[in-house]
C-alpha cells in the first residue's frame, strides 16, 4: 500500500503541524551534578543544555556592582549541533545571543539580594533545529530556579512568525530560512511583561499583533511543562 | 485567601495567597498577591506566608558559626572560602593578639578551620573570629557539603538526627551553618557518614527521614539499631525547620 501524505493542503505545515501547534518538547532539571542548577530540554530537533553557577564570588572589579548581583550569560553551539560543522567558539551571532538571554532573564532574578556577586549562565546548544534562543531561555531559567536564585518568575520564550503567507507558531529550521519572518519573544507569564522582542523579516502591523498573541499562548504552554520539570524533580522521591 | 497549603512545592513565580496574609522568607508582594520567588515547600504559622527553599547558597550572617578552608595568607589576614558568594577573613590580630608572628606558621593555606562569623559590613566583608568554645583548626577528618537550609534537617530535633549518625559510627561530626560538615573517625566509618548525609541532604524535603536513616545506617553497618527516641523524632519530621533557634544557640 503506498501512503500519499496530501502537502499540498493549505491548513499544514511542511511537518504536518498547524499554524498554532508548537513541536513536541521534554524539559528536565537538575541534569548535572556539579552546576548548582541545571536543565536539559528539547523541542522539536534541538538539544540544549543549560547551567546555573553561582551567586559566586566576583573576581572581575571592573563589571562588579556594589548594590546587586551580576548576571553574565554564555551561549554556544557545539561545533556539531549543525548540518555543516561550525568553527568553534564565539561568533557574532552567538555573542548577541548571550547578550539578550542576559537582558531577557535579568528582569526576573531578585539581583539585588546578592551584591558585589554574580551568577552565571551556560547555554549549550547540542543540536540545532530552529529557535534555539528561545529554547536556550526557557531552559536557562529552569536552571535558575534549580539553582535557587530567588526570582519574580520562570521567564518563558517562544517565537512565531511568518511562512509561506501564513503567520505560524514556533518556526521550524526551514521556516526560519524560507519564511518572511521570525519574531522571538519572552515573557514573565504570570505579568504577561515581555522581557524579549525581537524581528526578523517583514511583517504587517495586523500580522506582528498577530504573531505576538501567537508566540504568548506558545510560551504560556512551555511555562506550565516547566514548572512541572522542576517539580518532578523532587517529587519522584516525595514516595508521594 | 490561600491559594496553597502547607507544605506543598511551588516554583518561582506561583501566588500563594492575598493580602490577608504577612510576606515570609522565600516570598514576595506584587500589587495584592503574595508570590513564591523559590523552589520549596510552603510554611503558613498564623497568617504568615513563607518558603522553604531547597537549594540556596550560604548567606553569612553575625554570630553563625561556620567551617571555613584558607584560600590566601596576606598581610595581616587570613582569606577563608565559606562555601558562600562572600569570602570572609580572619584579621591576624584575632589569633596572636598584639604579638607579631608569621601568619603561615599558625594556618597556612587548604587548613580547614571551625570559626565564627563576628561581623557582616554592608559591603559584605565577612569578618571571622577564633574566640569561642571548640572553635579552631581541624586535623584529619573530611568535609562534606551540604545544601545550607537543609543543615537543620541534617541536626534533627535537639540533635536526634546527627546524634544517631555520630553514635553509630563513632565519627567525630560538626556541622557548620554554612552547610560544611567535618568528619573524622575511622576512615570506613568517615565513608558510611558521608553517605548517610549525602542522602539525607538528597532527601531533606521528605518526611519519616529519620527512620530511613536508621535503616541505611544498620544496612551499611550490618547490625540492629534500637530505635529510642522516636517519640521525639516524629514531630520533627513534621516541620522542615524547626530547629533554627536550636543551632544558633
Amino acid at each position: 500500500m503506498i501512503i500519499i501524505l496530501l502537502n499540498n493542503n493549505n491548513n499544514v505545515r511542511a511537518d504536518g503541524r498547524e499554524f498554532d501547534e508548537l513541536r513536541p518538547f521534554k524539559i528536565e532539571a537538575g541534569v548535572l551534578e556539579r552546576a548548582d542548577g541545571s536543565a536539559y530540554l528539547e523541542i522539536g530537533g534541538n538539544k540544549i543544555l543549560a547551567a546555573v553557577y553561582g551567586p559566586r564570588e566576583l573576581h572581575v572589579r571592573r563589571i562588579m556592582r556594589p548594590d546587586m548581583a551580576v548576571l553574565r550569560c554564555r551561549y554556544n553551539m557545539a561545533p556539531f549541533s549543525v548540518g555543516e560543522r561550525k568553527r568553534p567558539g564565539p561568533d557574532r551571532r552567538s555573542v548577541e545571543i548571550s547578550k539578550i538571554t542576559a537582558d531577557a532573564l535579568r528582569p526576573s532574578v531578585f539581583l539585588e539580594r546578592f551584591p558585589r556577586s554574580t551568577i552565571d549562565v551556560f547555554i549549550e546548544v547540542l543540536e540545532a533545529e530552529g529557535g534555539t534562543r528561545c529554547a536556550g531561555i526557557t531552559a536557562a531559567s529552569v536552571a535558575l530556579a534549580d539553582a535557587g536564585v530567588p526570582m519574580k518568575d520562570l521567564v518563558v520564550s517562544c517565537a512565531a512568525g511568518k511562512a509561506n503567507g501564513n503567520v505560524i507558531l514556533d518556526l521550524s529550521e526551514e521556516e526560519d530560512k524560507e519564511g518572511e519572518a521570525d519574531l522571538p519573544v519572552a515573557i514573565m507569564p504570570r505579568s504577561g511583561e515581555i522581557t524579549l522582542l525581537q524581528m526578523d523579516g517583514h511583517l504587517t502591523p495586523d500580522e506582528f499583533e498577530k504573531a505576538l498573541d501567537l508566540a504568548i499562548k506558545g510560551c504560556e504552554k512551555i511555562s506550565a511543562a516547566q514548572k512541572e520539570a522542576i517539580k518532578n524533580r523532587y517529587g519522584e522521591e516525595n514516595g508521594s | 485567601m490561600i491559594f496553597v497549603e502547607d507544605k506543598d512545592l511551588v516554583v518561582p513565580g506561583d501566588v500563594l495567597a492575598d493580602d490577608e496574609y504577612h510576606t515570609g522568607r522565600g516570598t514576595f508582594r506584587e500589587g495584592k498577591n503574595i508570590c513564591s520567588s523559590l523552589v520549596g515547600l510552603v510554611a503558613v504559622r498564623d497568617k504568615k506566608v513563607s518558603v522553604i527553599p531547597l537549594q540556596s547558597k550560604y548567606i553569612p550572617k553575625r554570630g553563625d558559626v561556620v567551617i571555613g578552608k584558607i584560600t590566601d595568607i596576606r598581610f595581616s589576614m587570613w582569606n577563608l572560602d565559606v562555601n558562600s558568594p562572600y569570602s570572609g577573613f580572619l584579621p591576624a590580630s584575632d589569633v596572636f593578639g598584639k604579638e607579631k608572628r608569621d601568619l603561615n606558621k599558625a594556618f597556612d593555606v587548604g587548613d580547614v578551620l571551625f570559626l565564627r562569623v563576628v561581623d557582616v559590613d554592608e559591603v559584605k566583608k565577612v569578618k571571622l573570629g577564633l574566640k569561642g568554645r571548640g572553635l579552631g583548626k581541624f586535623r584529619g577528618g573530611i568535609l562534606i557539603y551540604i545544601t545550607p537550609t537543609k543543615v537543620p534537617r541534617l541536626i534533627g530535633k535537639k540533635g536526634s538526627m546527627i546524634n544517631m549518625i555520630k553514635d553509630e559510627t563513632h565519627c567525630e561530626i560538626i556541622v557548620g551553618q554554612n552547610g560544611v560538615v567535618w568528619v573524622k573517625g575511622d576512615p570506613m566509618m568517615e565513608r558510611v557518614a558521608e553517605k548517610v548525609i549525602n542522602m539525607i541532604e538528597k532527601q531533606a524535603h521528605t518526611s519519616g527521614l529519620t527512620d530511613r536513616v536508621r535503616n541505611m545506617l544498620s544496612e551499611l553497618l550490618g547490625k540492629e539499631i534500637e530505635e529510642e527516641e522516636i517519640e521525639e523524632e516524629t514531630e520533627a519530621e513534621e516541620v522542615p525547620e524547626p530547629e533554627e533557634d536550636q543551632i544558633q544557640g
